[in-house]
């Protein structure tokens, strides 16, 4: 019995976050199956083929499945799921949209957000925004599994691709029906993976003094952008920049806080980066209390400073 | 539509701080505030607006909790929620079984629209919405930031990883919210009053024939890694030359 990987794409690019729960199933069992559901996705699945850590990529290219909507998605991982012990996502929007669909069709409670591979049956998550790490042993016998992406290093490649399956899908009526997205475009890397990320708080005040003062050092860091929910929620970020406890996680070698005052839901999604800058006006600011460095003072003055200190 | 049904679920509130028990058995919510999920609140909310525009009769709120969790559900019927119910337990229920309880009132109670919080903020697990729309055969839009109702379809806009999606949906339908959908209203305090007046009934999961029992089992609780304490640095410079000698920059 092996383990299958739903894969997260857009059709054209496979996520790093595929690459990262891969790694993480490894540890779980040597022969992961890679799903790449998409319409035209071939070119996913010939990246996923050369992943260390795939034993066998299975494409199923279809219309239905386009735009990753949870009802047909659902419906082809439970006609493949006989074959196998493990079903996991990396716990991405779409991971988590369509993986409880199938656990309770097959009767299974899912674990969310693994972030620790204890043993076959036996997972660590995070509860309570990440104030504590719940060690669960599942009775089920298949296991559900969505992966924080966060915790686990990219697979690397192989040089030499495993075979690519194509498989029909099952016919079906699926009554959500898409109707347009509005995709954020950013030259800027992409913040799940990114090495270093900037993020701007409330403080920051409006879109474009977000823009002039993040923009800029983040272009000189070659890094994300991130964004509090304050500071999304008034509009200076899109929504796909949050960084938090319902927002995306991130553990990068450098997260640099900009008038972010560090409540525990914003923490919940950045505490595991290697580490933490804050720069904050207020000393007593309780992101100084996961800070690596702490400066206390103005943002609007201390980091035309800092792209200067840098050169 | 005729009906709205919204589960809500009491946590701990979300100012407070989890207190990891030193037996590793859980969390310690003795004499803690507890409150309605923030995400359950905006899903009230919501109910509630659809009803005000005229595109629903009712809501109707129900929550699987301790017997305290009544207090969850007269703040929901304050906001305007029509009755609420019960299903009481002092067991910890997982998703998969809520959403089995969630199944079996929805059977009974037909409603044309499940609203949902996306996840409850003690365990995170992301999984109530999908799972009931999984088990009544009903099309799913989660992460809600936005509901039209129109012709007959919900219109409904999701935050996703790469910006902004927007599906249409016939009814019934779950639908699963996002913290951007709505600010919930404060309740009034003759509403207050007014709610003490609505209709709370009580019953036991057993009543739906349903096993709650935890397909899980809780080996730890524990409090997270510590992170090793940082310094100050007076001066933008200083900083540089120190994320220099770490190899950052
Ligand atoms: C259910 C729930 C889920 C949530 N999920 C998330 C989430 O995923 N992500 C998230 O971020 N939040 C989340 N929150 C919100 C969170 O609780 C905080 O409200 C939010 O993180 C605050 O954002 P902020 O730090 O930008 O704003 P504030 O808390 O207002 O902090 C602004 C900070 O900027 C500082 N400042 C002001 N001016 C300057 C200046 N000129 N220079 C330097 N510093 C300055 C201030 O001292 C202050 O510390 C959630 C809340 C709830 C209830």
């Amino acid at each position: 019995m092996t383990t299958l990987l739903v894969a997260d794409h857009d059709n054209r690019v496979l996520s790093d976050a595929t690459a990262r729960a891969l790694t993480a199933l490894c540890a779980l069992d040597d022969a992961v199956h890679v799903l790449v559901a998409g319409h035209q996705a071939r070119p996913v699945a010939e990246q996923v083929a050369k992943l260390h850590g795939t034993g066998r990529v299975i494409l199923v290219d279809d219309a239905a499945f386009a735009h990753g909507l949870a009802e047909p998605l659902a419906a082809l991982i439970l006609s493949l799921a006989a074959d196998y012990r493990v079903i996991a996502a990396p716990a991405t929007s779409g991971g988590k949209d369509v993986l409880p669909r199938v656990a309770a069709l097959l009767d299974v409670m899912q674990i969310s957000d693994v972030v620790r591979v204890v043993s076959p049956d036996t997972f660590e998550r995070p509860i309570y925004a990440g104030n504590a790490i719940a060690v669960v042993q599942s009775t089920d016998e298949k296991k559900l599994l969505t992966i924080r992406t966060s915790a686990f290093a990219a697979a690397g490649t192989i040089a030499v691709a495993v075979p690519i399956e194509e498989v029909v899908p099952p016919q079906g009526v699926w009554l959500a029906r898409f109707e347009g997205e509005t995709l954020s475009s950013s030259d800027r890397p992409d913040l799940a993976s990114a090495r270093i990320v900037v993020s701007g708080g409330r403080a920051l005040g409006s879109a474009e003094k977000f823009q002039e003062i993040i923009g800029p050092l983040a272009e000189r860091l070659h890094a994300a952008i991130g964004a509090s929910r304050a500071a999304v929620d008034a509009g200076y970020a899109p929504n796909d920049l949050q960084v938090g406890q319902t927002g995306k996680v991130v553990a990068p070698d450098l997260y640099i806080a900009l008038g972010i005052s560090g409540a525990i839901q914003h923490l919940a999604g950045m505490k595991d980066s290697k580490i933490i800058v804050a720069i904050n006006k207020d000393e007593d600011a309780p992101i100084f209390q996961v800070a690596d460095y702490g400066i206390v003072g103005d943002l609007f003055e201390i980091v035309p400073e800092l792209e200067k200190a840098l050169g | 539509m005729k009906k709205i049904l919204v589960p809500v679920k009491m946590v701990l509130d979300s100012n407070a701080r989890p207190r990891v028990r030193t037996d590793e058995t859980g969390i310690d919510v003795a004499g803690m505030r507890m409150s309605i999920n923030p995400f359950c609140e905006i899903a009230v909310e919501e109910a509630l607006r659809l009803k005000e525009a005229g595109a629903a009769e009712e809501v109707v709120v129900v929550s699987i909790g301790p017997a305290k969790a009544q207090d969850t559900l007269r703040q929901a019927l304050a906001m305007g929620a029509d009755r609420a119910m019960l299903i009481q337990t002092d067991e910890t229920v997982e998703p998969l079984a809520v959403a089995k309880l969630l199944c079996a009132v929805a059977r009974e109670e037909v409603p044309d629209l499940v609203i949902l919080g996306k996840q409850a903020i003690d365990d995170d697990c992301n999984q109530t919405g999908q799972m009931l729309a999984a088990l009544l055969g009903w099309p799913q839009a989660t992460f809600a930031s936005a509901v039209r109702f129109a012709e007959n379809r919900l219109l409904v806009t999701r935050e996703i990883d790469a910006g902004l999606q927007t599906l249409s949906l016939p009814l019934p339908a779950v639908v699963t919210t996002d913290l951007r959908l709505n600010e919930p209203r404060h309740c009034a305090l003759p509403n207050i009053m007014k709610a003490r007046k609505k209709s709370l009934t009580v019953c036991v999961p057993a009543d739906y024939g349903i096993d709650i029992g935890r397909r899980l089992k809780i080996v730890a609780v524990r409090p997270p890694a510590g992170r090793k304490p940082g310094i100050r640095v007076a001066t933008a410079s200083e900083l540089v030359s120190d994320l220099r000698a770490a190899g950052l920059v």
